[in-house]
């Protein structure tokens, strides 16, 4: 398990091609332990790229191809004696669109653990996920409902729930919150805090304002003029949002250029 | 990168500059015109200066409006935040120096007419002084003059020299004939009151450095 490292994650000189197109170049990057990291940037700074190779999430896209490295808990997840599927289940993913399995609430939170050869009570660990993810009370008279009825914000959480039922160190946030309304926002919001006291979270966000808001550290990305990612700069939410060290990250953050 | 975006949020910080100047200029006309009220025992402009502090309140109240309504509307951040937060402090230390030039009017209306119990040479150096020290220090808000706002608060040093040869002069007077504590002492809190303006001068500097650098820093005015 995680939470002795600082960092739960390192990158070093990572880059992303996709084909001949390098999408984002050299990112050394060490996100602390049981925080949570904002990364923002303006479209096609290469965030999501970012944020998929922490989980190997690009290897399922043909013509990828990523150097450096990436290391969690001192091993390169892309070593070639590592199982992508293991590093998938340590490093979780939760996505913009809520994507629910078409089947009962309590199947989501539970399918996950029973393929990863859960052997414990298994009630008892769907009711904790969902607790978990601030969902349980909306949701434990109908647990063999389809997730489909639920709203969208109960989507994500249940999708959040199906996330941390396998147990992963990391979670990972692709704008988790931007197809949601701005209650059902700041409950997943909350719900985010509530859960770095156990887990590590990188979010990828366009919402400055809710980088701003929930992180602890923020790493911003910028595109240079061949389309190519950098990070920029990574320091401290507090930091970045009231006194950044670049001025790129400046103009950004204060709405200058976009 | 793109386009120059956000034009009109910029235009609304430099208007939230500008009143800033405008608040500071009036400060500054209201401080000259009491000592020079003193000099010449103006009651007239002695009540002036009273009524016309609550102008100079309005304005403060007006630029705090604004800066909490660009807080609220415009989300600042970074640079942005940190300008409109030293505009806060900045008109506030304005204000107060505002009710200094409104003491003296004070002060002048309880001296009334009769004949000062010394010729004024060094208060009206001090306001000099610390007038000064204020019109530069608003200079160096609007350009945003790091190096200013380091090297004007170093006057200070001249403003307290004056004071304390006020205070002594005046002490001395008092030892020597007590009769006159009170005409002394009016005296004495106009000279303070001018002592403290140059004070918040610095202030307002510590402020200019934050919003260029963002670090927290204070003078030693020891």
């Amino acid at each position: 398990m995680n939470g002795t490292g600082r960092y739960a994650i390192e990158s070093g000189s990572m880059s992303v091609f996709y084909g001949s197109f390098c999408a984002v170049r050299d990112v050394d990057m060490r996100v602390p332990t049981n925080k949570i990291t904002a990364i923002i940037g303006p479209s096609g700074c290469g965030k999501s790229t970012v944020l998929r190779c922490f989980n190997r999430m690009n290897d399922l896209i043909t013509n990828v191809r990523i150097e450096g490295e990436v290391l969690f808990q001192g091993q390169n997840i892309y070593d070639d004696s590592v199982d992508p599927v293991e590093v998938r289940r340590r490093i979780g993913m939760v996505f913009q669109k809520a994507n629910p399995f078409p089947k009962t609430i309590y199947e989501n939170v539970a399918w996950g653990t029973r393929i990863n050869g859960f052997r414990g009570d298994m009630d008892e660990m769907v009711e904790k996920a969902l607790r978990s993810a601030a969902l349980w009370d909306e949701v434990k008279d109908k647990l063999q409902q389809s997730a489909l009825g639920l709203s969208g914000g109960q989507q994500q959480r249940l999708c959040i729930a199906r996330a941390i039922a396998v147990e992963p160190e990391i979670i990972l946030m692709d704008e988790p919150a931007s197809a949601l309304d701005p209650i059902a926002t700041l409950r997943i919001e909350d719900l985010m805090k509530e859960l770095s006291e156990k887990y590590t979270i990188i979010v990828v966000t366009h919402n400055m304002q809710q980088a701003a808001r929930i992180s602890d550290f923020t790493a911003f990305f910028s595109v240079d003029e061949n389309r190519t990612g950098n990070l920029i700069e990574f320091d401290e939410t507090e930091k970045i949002f009231t006194n950044p060290s670049q001025k790129s990250t400046e103009d950004y953050i204060t709405g200058r250029f976009g | 990168m793109g386009q120059l975006l956000r034009t009109s949020f910029a235009r609304e910080l430099e208007t939230l500059q500008t009143d800033t100047l405008m608040l500071g200029s009036m400060v500054i006309q209201a401080l000259k015109e009491s000592v020079d009220a003193l000099r010449r025992r103006d009651m007239d402009v002695a009540r002036h200066l009273i009524k016309e502090d609550e102008i100079i309140n309005r304005k403060r109240f007006e630029i705090e409006a604004d800066c909490l309504r660009l807080i609220a509307t415009q989300q600042p951040m970074a640079g942005d935040l940190r300008l409109i937060a030293a505009v806060l402090e900045i008109s506030t230390e304005l204000e107060r120096i505002g009710d200094y030039a409104k003491g003296i009017g004070r002060i002048i209306l309880l001296i009334g007419t009769e004949v000062l119990i010394k010729p004024l040479v060094d208060i009206p150096k001090m306001c000099d002084i610390a007038t000064e020290m204020l019109q530069q220090s608003l200079d160096a808000f609007l350009h945003q003059d790091l190096e200013a706002a380091r090297t004007i608060p170093l006057r200070d040093d001249e403003v307290d020299d004056l004071y304390n040869r006020v205070h002594r002069d005046l002490i001395e007077m008092i030892l020597e004939d007590t009769s006159l504590i009170d005409r002394c002492n009016y005296l004495l809190w106009a000279a303070h009151n001018l002592e403290r303006a140059a004070d918040r001068v610095s202030n307002i500097c510590e402020r200019i450095i934050f919003t260029v650098t963002g670090e927290f820093f204070e003078f030693d005015m020891n």
